[in-house]
C-alpha cells in the first residue's frame, strides 16, 4: 500500500477499496519501524490522526461529499501552525509553544480531508541547507543514513522519500523545498510568491517564503497545489486570483507543450558537479527528443544572487525573530535580573548558532549608516535578477539548471563552514528573489547510487504549464519511481 | 544681563487614536477600560506566522486628517517596521511609516488672542500602530495588559513655528477640535487619545550674539493643562540655566525630559539622545498603498468645513462674539444644528442666544449632544422667529425650548399650551395699564414730574403690568402705551 501515490490512494480510498484507517495504520506502522533511523519528525499525533481517518471513512460511508485529500496521510513542516501539538520550528525557543490557531493550510489540508499524521523536522526557523541546525533532532537521508537529507525541510523530505507519509508541506525561502526534494530523490515544488498563503507559516525571510508541496510525482505535487493555492484575506501578500486564476493542476497535466523551448545557462552550470552536470545534459536530451528547443542564454547577475539573498533573508529574519523574547511566550531564562536580560539570555539560552548568525548578519545590514551600502544594494540586485528572468521569458519557457551543485553530503561535512553550506542554495535562491516558481524532479543518479533533481522554473503564476513540463519528463522516465533502501535499525 | 532678550521655540509631536471599531492590523475591537488582555487575538499578541491586514478605515481617517492638515497626500505610500525592544511591543518592532508617509507639508491655522491666528507648519502625519501597557504592581515583576496593542495611532509632527506655551495649547487644543468635528478621533485626554511631546529651545540675544540652548523633548503629555505649563516651565529652566552655565545647543546634548504632575517640574531622563537605531526597513507583510485620484477626491468631498473656519464666518456673516462662536464650534454636531437652523430660517444671533445659554445647558445636564434632544433645527428655527415676530418673549422662549426637549412639541402649540403668546392688543393692554397706574400714584407722580426718579418709576410701572398679565404682554406695547398716558 506505500507505494501508492497520494491520487492513487485517495482514488481507492474514495472507492472503499481500502480505508484511510487502514492506510494511517499502514504509515505509523512504518513510522514505528523506520522513524528511529530516519528521525523525520518533531512530532507524530497517531490518536488523532486515526480518530480523523475514523471519521473520513464514516462519511465516505455515508454517501458525504468529500475534499480532494480524503482521507490521505500527510505529514506538514513544523514551521506551519497547528491548534493540536506543538510548533516548534525545530527550536528550542519554541519546544513548547502550542498555537492557539492554524495556519491557512493547515485549514485548507482539514477542508480537504487530509489526515495530519505529524510535523516533520527542518533546520531551525528554516535556516540551513541540511537540517543539521535543527535544535530538536537530527535527520538522515533515506539513501544514505551517513548523509544528510538537505534543507531547511529535510524531515518532510525523508519522511516523504522513506515512505512515513504520503505527501507534505514544506517551506521555501531559498531552496528548502527544492534542494532537500533533490537529495532524498522527490518532486518538490516552490510556487509563485503569493500563490500560497502564508498565514500561519512561522517567518523566516517574509518576502522570499513560500509553502508547497513535496511529493512523488508530478501528479500529487499538481493535486496538493490545487488544495493549498488561492487567496487568503488574512495575507496581503497573497494574490488576487482574478488577476492570476488558479487552475485544475491536474486537469491537463498529460498534455505535453507544443514547441517548447528551454533556457540553459551553461556558464552559471558549471560551478556543479560534474555527475550533476551530466544528468542535467541528459535530462535536457530527454526534453529535445520530445521536440523541445534548447536555447542557451546569460543571466549576468546570478552570479550576485546568494549575497543579495543573505543580505535580504537575514534582515527580514533579525526583524521577524525578534518577538521570541521570553516575554509572552516560548523559552525564558530562570530568574532574570532585570527585563534586558530576559531578553538576552532567553535568546541566547535558546537560539541555535546559525539562527544567531542570520540575526546578527540580518541586525548589521539595517543598522542605520550600512542600510543603504547593504540592504538597499541587496534589493537592487534583486531586481536585477528579476530583470534577467523576465528578459530569459521573452525568449522561453522556462529555464532549466540544477537543483543543487551536489548530491546529498555527508552529516557534518559543512557544518563548520557555513559559506560552503551557504553555496548548496547557489541554483535555487534566484527563485526566490525573482518570485518565481520553482520545481525539483527526480532525473538521475550519481555513482553512489544518490538522487539528482532536475530543476525547472516558469515565470509567475504560470504553475499550470511548469506541472505539465515537469511531467512530460516524468512520462518519458522512471527515475521518480525509484525507492531508497530501508533499513530497520 | 539687562539687554537679554530671548524667543521660545516649540515644535510638537502628537499621537493621536483613532476612533476606528477594530484595530489597524487585526480585527480585535478597539476598547478602553476592558479586562486585561481580553481584546486581543494572535495578530497583535505578535505570535508566531501571523500577518498583518491594513485596517481601510484608519487609512481614510489619516488621509481626512492629512487634508485637513493641508498636506500634501503622496499617491504612494508603504509601511515600515521600527525595531526596539519594550515588553509592550509583543513584536519587538512597531509598524510605522518612515520615509514615504501618508501625508506631509501641511500647516494648521491655530487661533490666538483678539482674534488673530497663526500659521503652524506641519511637516507630516503618518500612522502607526500603538503599544500595550506594562503594569508595574508592587512585587518582583511587572505584568502587561496588551489591549492597547495595535490601536490605529496619527502620529502629526508640526515645525518648530510655537513661541509659547499658551501657543502650544492652542494647537493642541484646535488640532482636539478638528479631529473630533472630521469624526476621526474621540481626543479623549482622559483616555489617553491624544499624547504630546513638545521639542523646546530659547534663541536668546546678548550684548555678545546670538544664542541657542539645547533642545529638550518633554515625553508623554496627555493635558493641555501639563502641555502648557511644561513648555512655560521649560523655557524658564533654560533660561535660568543658560545664564548659570552659558551652555548652548551641540550635537549630541539633546535630553530627555518628563513633567512631574504634582511638583510641576520637568525631569531629566535621558541625558544624551543616544543614537537611537531603530533598524527601519520596509514591512515585507503588507503591501504599499497606492491611491487613485477618484478615491483621494472621494475623500476631499467628505471633508466638512473646519472648526476654526466655522468660527470665523459666523463672526463675520453673524455677527456673533468671538466667544460665542467658539462655543457654537467647539463640537461638530452643536455647530451643524445651529448651521441647519439657520438655514432653516432662523435669525442667527436669536439661534445663538437660544443654543448657548439653554441647549448646551441641557445637553450638559443630560450629558449628551444636542441632536438627542428631541428637538429639530427646524422646530427652534421656528421659535427663534416667534421670537423676532414678538409673538412671545425672549424669557418665553427658554421655557418653552426645555418644553420642547420635555415633550417634543412644535413651539406654536407649547406656546398656547404654556399661555406664553405675548399681549399686543393696545386696546386689551390700555386697560390693564390704566389699572396699574391708578394702583400707583406715587410711581405716577415720579414721572410725570421728571427728575432723577423717573427712570425707575418708569420701569416700575412696566413691571406692574407685566407681573398683572403673568409676563404674556410685549413689553415693546406696554412701553407705548405707558409713554403716550404719561407723556
Amino acid at each position: 500500500m506505500e507505494e501508492l501515490s497520494a491520487l492513487e490512494l485517495r482514488d481507492q480510498i474514495a472507492a472503499g477499496k481500502i480505508s484511510s484507517v487502514e492506510a494511517t495504520k499502514a504509515v505509523f506502522e512504518r513510522i514505528r519501524k523506520f522513524e528511529p533511523v530516519i528521525g523525520a519528525y518533531i512530532s507524530t499525533h497517531e490518536d488523532r490522526a486515526l480518530e480523523f481517518a475514523a471519521d473520513v471513512d464514516r462519511r465516505i460511508a455515508a454517501g458525504e461529499k468529500m475534499g480532494q485529500l480524503a482521507g490521505v496521510p500527510v505529514a506538514i513542516k513544523d514551521n506551519m501552525c497547528t491548534t493540536f501539538g506543538a510548533t516548534t520550528c525545530a527550536s528550542k525557543i519554541l519546544e513548547n509553544f502550542h498555537a492557539p490557531y492554524n495556519a491557512t493550510v493547515v485549514e485548507k489540508l482539514l477542508a480537504a480531508d487530509a489526515v495530519i499524521i505529524g510535523k516533520a523536522n527542518m533546520d531551525e526557523f528554516a535556516m540551513g541547507s541540511s537540517t543539521e541546525n535543527s535544535g530538536l533532532k537530527q535527520t538522515v537521508n533515506p539513501w544514505d543514513t551517513t548523509r544528510v537529507p538537505g534543507g531547511s525541510s529535510g524531515g518532510a523530505t525523508a519522511a516523504v522519500a522513506g515512505r512515513l507519509c504520503f505527501a507534505a508541506l514544506g517551506s521555501d525561502t531559498g531552496g528548502s523545498i527544492r534542494q532537500p526534494a533533490s537529495f532524498c530523490g522527490v518532486v518538490g515544488l516552490k510556487p509563485t510568491y503569493g500563490r500560497v498563503s502564508r498565514y500561519g507559516l512561522v517567518a523566516y525571510g517574509s518576502s522570499l517564503d513560500q509553502i508547497g508541496p513535496i511529493t512523488r510525482n508530478v501528479a500529487d505535487t499538481a493535486l496538493l497545489l490545487n488544495v493549498i493555492a488561492g487567496h487568503d484575506p488574512a495575507d496581503s501578500t497573497s494574490v488576487d486570483e482574478t488577476k492570476a486564476p488558479v487552475s485544475v493542476y491536474l486537469q491537463n497535466l498529460d498534455k505535453p507543450i507544443d514547441g517548447l523551448r528551454i533556457a540553459i545557462v551553461p556558464q552559471f552550470n558549471a560551478g556543479a558537479e560534474e555527475q550533476v552536470q551530466k544528468a542535467l545534459n541528459e535530462a535536457i536530451s530527454v526534453y529535445k527528443n520530445l521536440g523541445a528547443e534548447i536555447i542557451e542564454i546569460e543571466m549576468p547577475h546570478l552570479d550576485y544572487a546568494i549575497a543579495a539573498y543573505y543580505v535580504i533573508a537575514t534582515a527580514e529574519a533579525s526583524s521577524n525573530l525578534a518577538r521570541y523574547d521570553g516575554v509572552h511566550y516560548g523559552h525564558r531564562t530562570e530568574n532574570p535580573r532585570d527585563y534586558v536580560e530576559v531578553y538576552t539570555k532567553s535568546r541566547a539560552e535558546a537560539f541555535g548558532q546559525e539562527v544567531k548568525r542570520r540575526i546578527m548578519l540580518g541586525t548589521y545590514a539595517l543598522s542605520s549608516g550600512y542600510y543603504d551600502a547593504y540592504y538597499l544594494k541587496a534589493l537592487k540586485v534583486r531586481n536585477l535578477i528579476r530583470g534577467d528572468f523576465t528578459a530569459a521569458f521573452e525568449k522561453c519557457d522556462c529555464v532549466m539548471m540544477p537543483v543543487a551543485p551536489t548530491t546529498a553530503f555527508k552529516i557534518g561535512e559543512k557544518v563548520n563552514d557555513p559559506l560552503q553550506m551557504y553555496l548548496s542554495d547557489i541554483y535555487t535562491i534566484s527563485a526566490n528573489l525573482a518570485g518565481i516558481p520553482g520545481i525539483s524532479i527526480p532525473c538521475g543518479m550519481d555513482d553512489k547510487g544518490l538522487p539528482i533533481g532536475l530543476q525547472i522554473m516558469v515565470p509567475a503564476f504560470v504553475e499550470e504549464k511548469l506541472l505539465r513540463i515537469a511531467r512530460m519528463f516524468e512520462a518519458q522516465t522512471d527515475w521518480h519511481m525509484k525507492k531508497p533502501p530501508m533499513n530497520e535499525k | 544681563m539687562a539687554d537679554l532678550k530671548y524667543k521660545v521655540i516649540v515644535g510638537l509631536e502628537i499621537h493621536v487614536q483613532l476612533c476606528t471599531k477594530s484595530k489597524m492590523f487585526c480585527g480585535c475591537a478597539v476598547e478602553f477600560g476592558a479586562e486585561p488582555n481580553s481584546r486581543v487575538c494572535p495578530v497583535c499578541l505578535g505570535m508566531p506566522g501571523v500577518l498583518p491586514v491594513m485596517n481601510k478605515q484608519a487609512f481614510e481617517y489619516a488621509v481626512m486628517v492629512g487634508l485637513a492638515l493641508n498636506c500634501r497626500i503622496p499617491m504612494f505610500t508603504k509601511w515600515d517596521r521600527k525595531s526596539y525592544y519594550y515588553p509592550d511591543l509583543p513584536k519587538n518592532y512597531q509598524i510605522s511609516q518612515y520615509d514615504l508617509p501618508l501625508s506631509e507639508n501641511g500647516y494648521i491655522e491655530i487661533p490666538l488672542e483678539s482674534s488673530q491666528t497663526k500659521r503652524i507648519g506641519i511637516i507630516r502625519a503618518h500612522l502607526e500602530e500603538d503599544a500595550g501597557k506594562n503594569l508595574h504592581a508592587t512585587g518582583n515583576f511587572s505584568q502587561v495588559d496588551l489591549n492597547r496593542t495595535g490601536t490605529p495611532l496619527l502620529e502629526i509632527v508640526t515645525e518648530p513655528d510655537m513661541n509659547s506655551g499658551a501657543e502650544v495649547r492652542a494647537l493642541a487644543v484646535e488640532l482636539q477640535r478638528m479631529v473630533r468635528f472630521l469624526g476621526v478621533s474621540e481626543a479623549d485626554m482622559q483616555k489617553g487619545h491624544m499624547r504630546f511631546e513638545p521639542n523646546i529651545n530659547l534663541i536668546i540675544t546678548r550684548g555678545d550674539g546670538e544664542f541657542r540652548t539645547p533642545i529638550t523633548e518633554i515625553k508623554n503629555l496627555n493635558s493641555f493643562r501639563a502641555l502648557e505649563r511644561s513648555v512655560n516651565y521649560e523655557a524658564q529652566r533654560q533660561l535660568d540655566e543658560f545664564i548659570e552655565t552659558g551652555i548652548v545647543m551641540e550635537m549630541g546634548n539633546k535630553t530627555t525630559r518628563g513633567w512631574d504632575d504634582e511638583k510641576e517640574v520637568t525631569v531629566l531622563q535621558r541625558e544624551k539622545e543616544e543614537a537611537h537605531d531603530y533598524r527601519y526597513f520596509p514591512d515585507p507583510d503588507l503591501v504599499p498603498v497606492e491611491l487613485t485620484q477618484q478615491w483621494l477626491d472621494e475623500i476631499k468631498s467628505r471633508l466638512c468645513e473646519l472648526p476654526l473656519k466655522k468660527q470665523m464666518r459666523y463672526v463675520q456673516e453673524y455677527c456673533l462674539s468671538d466667544y460665542d462662536a467658539g462655543v457654537l464650534t467647539a463640537d461638530r454636531s452643536t455647530a451643524d444644528f445651529f448651521d441647519e437652523a439657520v438655514k432653516a430660517g432662523g435669525e442667527p444671533k436669536r439661534l445663538c442666544n437660544l443654543i448657548t445659554q439653554t441647549g448646551l445647558k441641557i445637553t450638559k445636564e443630560k450629558n449628551c449632544s444636542i441632536n438627542d434632544l428631541s428637538v429639530t433645527p427646524q422646530s427652534l428655527a421656528d421659535l427663534a422667529k416667534m421670537v423676532e415676530d414678538s409673538i412671545i418673549s425672549a424669557g418665553s422662549a427658554a421655557t418653552i425650548f426645555e418644553a420642547m426637549v420635555e415633550t417634543g412639541k412644535e413651539p406654536d402649540v407649547l406656546a398656547q399650551e404654556l399661555n406664553l403668546i405675548q399681549k399686543s392688543d393696545a386696546g386689551e393692554l390700555e386697560k390693564i395699564v390704566d389699572t396699574v397706574l391708578m394702583e400707583n400714584p406715587q410711581a405716577v407722580e415720579d414721572v410725570t414730574s421728571g427728575g432723577k426718579k423717573e427712570k425707575k418709576a418708569m420701569g416700575f410701572l412696566l413691571g406692574q403690568v407685566m407681573q398683572k398679565t403673568k409676563g404674556q404682554a410685549n413689553p415693546k406695547v406696554v412701553s407705548e402705551i405707558l409713554a403716550k398716558k404719561l407723556g
